[in-house]
């Protein structure tokens, strides 16, 4: 699946991550890379810190320890000019879409041109409509966001997302929420724009259709762990029971301490962990 | 029990520093941006303060106009109504023009507009928050301060003195007309003895405390809305909270304002 790309080097390298929320800890010594036009799956259950990876990964959280690299930038050592400088190259589009209800879809795709560059408006009015119609829009730049579907509006974010062609792209859950014919279509959309842009895409899911459709690599966390780090095939066939359930859907087993057990019915705290 | 009171005491306590620490740096940041915005090329936005001036200033024109006129009114009926035990009704004029400027008119605008925009921008920011919209202006590397908070800031900044200014008159006219009526003197009348009591500085002096109400609605208004995290009910509880908030804190401030102006 890598075989197309030529250069293999890594725009996002995350060392020894370690993040708590509260006093809990969420992700636990993380360490990964993706490489230049890769398209990396982060997969999990609820509750796996994957969700929670992807917002450090956008620097919108200062980390315990640990670094993360991207493009080749310490973000957490960047101050914020230099940050806001990054941004630039980045491209998010979040679980629920995100799109700013108070502004039309075309204003909502324009806002990252309006705050970034200097173009004249109709340059910019352009370039929205262009964006628009890769994710099969065109002609809806005048809605406001309450009046699309769901699926519209993930590709609505999708255009906002990649409206300043970044180099490295980001998905919370694409396909949440969409039916699995409108997922599927997201699917192949992601698959158009890593080509057509050569664009290093991060997707965070749980859904494993899509998953494999679309992952070069996938990295599997776990309770904040990483279980493992590998292509399609080698996640497919692992031997990790933890993934096997994973991939067939397996309810977790849950062990079952008598005395904690006690402890927690009869309302007593715990030992911290 | 006892230790369960404490405990929450100290966690109400520890909200309410961070909550305060929290509030300062949005003042200082949006004032940043209002200043300096433009030596990083990141200027606040004019379209966004005059939309918020209008929500907050011009729609608030008819409700503030009956308010103001029927506290005048109040006033005056209440003025008369005592001063009459000791002859002095005369003196009417006085009493209305100095609680209106200095105390009334501020604060039945600082709790109007709490009541109104401040709930509305708690409500906005924290359905913001739930859908992400908060995180995704920070991606997209446009500061939430900046877009969201010092426009509301600079727009409330500018229309609760001409708000508590426009009330002034109201009310000033409301009191007018019942003394007309109820005393015998004419407009014209009560109009020149109020310019003859009436100093510079007793409007000044609402002037000065609507500024601070104002400080005080924005920044209580986007904290909860800023810290809203458990979907619908959350944005209810936060809308609630900072109108119940607000208007504790401008009575307060009112109060400790007044103490050092008339001292």
């Amino acid at each position: 699946m890598n075989s197309h790309e030529t250069i293999i080097e890594p725009v996002i390298e995350v060392e020894n991550l370690v993040t708590h929320y509260g006093n809990t800890r969420i992700l636990n010594n993380v360490n990964m890379q993706v490489n230049s036009g890769e398209i990396m799956v982060i997969m999990g259950g609820s509750g796996s810190g994957k969700s929670t990876l992807l917002r450090y990964l956008l620097g919108l959280h200062v980390p315990t320890s640990g670094s993360i690299r991207l493009l080749g930038h310490d973000i957490t050592e960047l101050n914020a000019k230099e940050m806001h400088e990054l941004r630039k190259s980045m491209g998010v589009s979040f679980q629920g879409g995100a799109l700013f209800n108070s502004m039309t879809v075309g204003e909502n795709v324009c806002l990252p041109l309006r705050e970034h560059t200097r173009l004249d408006e109709n340059t910019m009015q352009i370039m929205s409509r262009m964006k628009l119609s890769v994710v099969n829009l065109g002609g809806f730049e005048n809605l406001m966001p309450s009046q699309l579907s769901g699926g519209m509006i993930k590709r609505a974010a999708l255009a906002r997302a990649v409206i300043m062609d970044p180099k490295l792209l980001f998905f919370d859950e694409p396909s949440a929420g969409l039916d699995p014919v409108a997922a599927a279509e997201l699917d192949d959309l992601i698959l158009r724009i890593r080509k057509a842009l050569n664009t290093t895409i991060v997707v965070v899911t749980h859904d494993l259709d899509s998953t494999f459709r679309i992952a070069d690599r996938i990295t599997v966390l776990d309770r904040g762990n990483i279980l493992m780090i590998g292509t399609v095939d080698e996640v497919r066939h692992s031997d990790n029971e933890r993934i096997q359930s994973l991939l067939n859907r397996e309810a977790r087993h849950v062990e079952i301490d008598a005395d904690e057990y006690l402890r927690e019915l009869t309302g007593q705290k715990s030992k911290p962990l | 029990m006892l230790r369960s009171f404490t405990e929450k005491l100290g966690q109400t306590t520890i909200r309410g520093i961070e909550e305060l620490g929290y509030a300062f740096a949005l003042f200082f940041e949006s004032m940043y941006w209002m200043l300096l915005g433009y030596r990083r090329q990141q200027t606040v936005k004019l379209p966004p303060v005059f939309a918020q001036m209008m929500h907050i200033g011009i729609q608030a024109l008819p409700i503030v106009t009956i308010l103001s006129f029927t506290i005048g009114m109040m006033l005056a009926i209440q003025g008369i109504a005592t001063l009459r035990t000791f002859g002095a009704e005369s003196q009417v004029v006085l009493g209305i023009a100095l609680s209106v400027t200095r105390e009334f008119s501020p604060l039945i605008i600082g709790i109007l507009v709490a009541g109104r925009s401040g709930s509305a921008l708690a409500a906005r920011i924290g359905t913001m928050q739930i859908a992400q919209e908060i995180d995704a202006l920070r991606v997209i590397g446009i500061s939430p301060v900046r877009y969201l908070v010092a426009p509301a800031m600079l727009a409330m900044l500018i229309m609760l003195p001409t708000l508590t200014f426009f009330a002034d008159l109201v009310g000033l006219l409301g009191g007018g007309v019942y003394s007309a009526f109820d005393l015998g003197m004419s407009l014209q009348a009560y109009a020149d003895r109020t310019i003859e009591v009436l100093k510079v500085s007793d409007i000044t002096q609402g002037l000065w405390k609507s500024l601070v109400f104002a400080v005080i609605i924005t920044l209580v208004s986007f904290v909860n809305g800023f810290s809203v995290t458990a979907g619908a009910e959350g944005v209810g509880k936060a809308t609630t909270r900072s109108v119940v908030l607000s208007i504790t804190y401008i009575v307060i401030a009112d109060m400790v304002f007044t103490y050092f102006l008339t001292h």
